[in-house]
């Protein structure tokens, strides 16, 4: 087990360290697997402005994996690129939270992960921005201005199906209840964190919990709707243990490439 | 002070929405084109997503176009034909402030 | 500066008939020949003749149709692009096509149609879209091909109705012209890093342009037109006179195999640095007309992609109506969550 002490001095002399890797391999995979879904939307959304909107969500989030796994790169010794990490590594070594992977469901299901996912995303961005590494820093900063449009969007949405026909709040409303037992694991702080949080690295997720509690509480409350209080929490996906839907999902992002050993693109 | 849909639009059709864009600083607010969509922050939403998938612009607006009101064509003579026939309300009816030397050269073009 | 179209209230059905400058009826057809005479853009509330009114909605309503229909083979590859970079710029592209749909859908409203009634017609078959889109993305390559030759002969295409004589047809074309310019780039840039790859890479390629060559330089740019394009003397004088009616309108400027031909043209060699060849072996420089000789269109070819009931067609309009139909609960509580607003007398602060 390694020190705090012990890798704080690790990263000043080598500029790796791989507990922020992991780290950032773990928002990494978040967005790019959140963007994913979010692809499979594109042209059966419900109007075609939403097309256009949810693309530019996913537009964004493909383009914060890029900058963090880049990072993670250079952090964990491997050198390895964007690519790399989203193509080149199996189902269990995806370290998102599940949460990001659940399957689309119907729109108020995707409105849903949206509004618990852009809540923190916003939330644990902006303390990034707060952190010493000014990269990070600056990444923060900007992804969570951009977040935070996403934000706009599932809370818009939220109220829209919350307060407009009693189809829709129902529809709501199990949107809410699907997600929710997915939550918890957003703010989970393993070793892993623990040490990063501890030396300072990186802020703690569980820090920004009573935030998002407080704001998704707010928006749900507007939109007429209850927060659900499921008894179950579901855990796993950052030790790399997914749903079943998740092996479709990656076999899927990584088909092209595997077809064609040693291609460039 | 939203007004009922206009009667060309069908029975629960989102409404149109003008939207104007401040595409950079120095310049006024310009007409981009319309958005349909049913409240406000989903007109403006659905306007950057349209008018602002490219540049960096200042600031965006969103007005519901039955809200704008329009001269008829058919009032156009009325309206404008004020503005025609009134070549006194041009610099270049005038002699030029450069002296009599130039006037021969730039003066010809009233008529 | 492009404003595609303004909005429903510049353009109250029917405008044509109730407004348009006070003269005696007889006046305004003179009024339009002149603007067209003059190569002044018809606006939305002038008088026009029922026919160009017509003309235009079909061919803005297609147009737009093929933007959103469009998005359907390449939005298939999304989910599978090879790298982080290809998938980012795939999605900027689908999402161009939805705003031009967006842009196009606008301008014909202000023609006095309602966009719902437009996906309508979409939906029941009863108007058409770019047949290109009825032959399926089977490779990753495709993309690319789809991107470099459908969008290339798009470009080709589309630039002179910049100048349409419709004001909203034409500023709406302005907008989308200058951005399709980035998918052809994006097209032939994503078909180069293949040929520079493996020799399956390569071969993939080259599988793609040989499904998609045909259906660009026929489909994309409508029937022949000329005798000389292939169409046979009646054909070519039914075509010449639906051109020459466009045309004396100021909607398009130029014949299909006109178009065709600066097609062509353009692309034999690019495919030639690419190092890809085109699947038509009459392809040869013309030094006399100064022009690349090609296979006159067979327009019969076509029957399978142009027909109604093929796979392929029925599957673009089943994926669109698909969607539609599932969005309609979230359509409506958005209708139901303005009306309710607006009932509240809630009233926006202007920024």
């Amino acid at each position: 087990m390694t020190t705090t002490s012990d890798t704080a001095a690790e990263t000043a002399r080598t500029g790796q360290d791989p507990d922020l890797a992991a780290h950032l391999l773990r928002l990494g995979d978040d967005a790019l697997v959140l963007g994913q879904r979010l692809c499979q939307w594109i042209t059966r959304a419900p109007t075609i402005e939403e097309d256009l909107a949810l693309s530019n969500i996913a537009l964004d989030l493909v383009g914060h994996a890029r900058t963090l796994y880049t990072r993670a790169g250079g952090l964990d010794g491997t050198g390895r690129t964007e690519d790399d990490y989203a193509f080149a590594r199996a189902d269990r070594e995806f370290t998102n939270a599940l949460v990001t992977e659940l399957p689309n469901g119907d729109f108020a299901v995707t409105v849903a992960r949206q509004l618990v996912y852009t809540h923190y995303a916003v939330l644990y961005y902006r303390a990034l921005a707060d952190g010493p590494d000014p990269d990070l820093a600056g990444f923060g900063a900007r992804a969570a201005t951009e977040v935070a449009f996403h934000r706009r969007h599932a809370d818009d949405w939220t109220r829209r199906l919350g307060l407009g026909t009693p189809e829709s709040a129902r529809r709501m409303q199990a949107g809410l209840d699907r997600v929710w037992p997915y939550t918890a694991e957003l703010f989970e702080e393993d070793d892993l964190v623990s040490r990063l949080a501890a030396a300072g690295t990186v802020p703690g997720p569980a820090s920004v919990r009573p935030s998002w509690e407080r704001e998704v509480g707010e928006v749900v409350a507007g939109a007429g709707l209850t927060v659900p209080a499921p008894r179950w929490q579901a855990r796993g996906g950052r030790d790399g243990l997914h749903l079943e839907e998740f092996g479709v999902l990656v076999a899927e992002l990584q088909s092209v490439r595997r077809q064609f050993p040693g291609g460039t693109w | 002070m939203s007004s009922t849909p206009t009667g060309t639009e069908r029975e629960g059709a989102p409404a149109s929405w003008e939207v104007f864009l401040r595409p950079r600083r120095g310049l006024s607010h310009q007409h981009m084109g319309s958005v349909r969509a049913d409240d406000a922050d989903m007109a403006l939403g659905r306007a950057r997503d349209l008018y602002v998938r490219r540049g960096d612009p200042l600031s965006l607006w969103v007005v519901r176009s039955d809200a704008v009101h329009a001269v008829s064509p058919a009032e156009r003579d009325p309206y404008f034909g004020n503005a025609r026939h009134k070549p006194y309300r041009y610099p270049e009816q005038y002699a030029p402030l450069t002296g009599p030397d130039e006037r021969g050269s730039d003066g010809d073009h009233d008529q | 500066m492009s404003t595609p179209g303004t909005s429903a209230v510049a353009a109250p059905q029917h405008a044509a008939r109730q407004d348009g400058p006070p003269a005696p009826q007889d006046a305004l057809p003179a009024h339009f020949d002149a603007l067209i005479a003059a190569g002044e853009t018809i606006e939305p509330r002038d008088w026009m003749p029922d026919g160009y009114r017509r003309m235009l909605l079909r061919q803005i309503a297609q147009h737009a149709h093929s933007e959103i229909i469009g998005m359907q083979p390449e939005g298939a590859w999304l989910t599978r692009a090879p790298s982080l970079h290809r998938k980012s710029v795939l999605i900027a592209k689908v999402q161009d096509e939805a705003g031009h749909g967006l842009y196009l859908y606008s301008s014909a409203e202000t023609l006095g149609v309602d966009r719902a009634e437009l996906l309508d017609a979409l939906h029941r078959g009863q108007q058409r879209f770019a047949a290109t889109f009825n032959h399926p993305a089977l490779t990753w390559a495709d993309t690319g091909a789809i991107a470099w030759l459908t969008d290339g002969a798009a470009v080709i295409n589309q630039a002179p109705l910049c100048r349409t004589s419709y004001g909203p047809y034409a500023r709406a074309m302005r907008r989308v012209c200058q951005e399709e310019a980035f998918h052809v780039r994006q097209g032939y840039d994503l078909m180069r890093a293949l040929c520079e790859g493996t020799p399956e890479q390569k071969r993939m390629a080259q599988d793609a342009v040989d499904r998609w060559w045909l259906p660009a330089v026929a489909l994309m740019f409508g029937p022949p037109d000329t005798e000389a394009g292939g169409a046979d003397a009646r054909t070519a004088a039914l075509g010449a006179a639906v051109s020459r009616r466009a045309i004396a309108w100021g909607i398009k400027r130029h014949t299909n195999d006109e178009l065709r031909a600066r097609f062509v043209d353009s692309v034999v060699p690019q495919a030639e640095r690419l190092g890809l060849t085109l699947p038509d072996p009459a392809i040869r420089w013309n030094e006399e007309r100064g022009h690349y000789d090609f296979t006159p269109v067979d327009w019969e070819t076509y029957r399978d992609a142009l027909g109604d009931d093929t796979h392929w067609a029925r599957q673009r309009i089943a994926h669109r109506r698909a969607a539609h139909e599932d969005g309609a609960w979230v359509r409506e509580a958005s209708a139901a969550y303005a009306a309710r607003e607006d009932a509240d007398g809630r009233t926006e602060e202007p920024a």
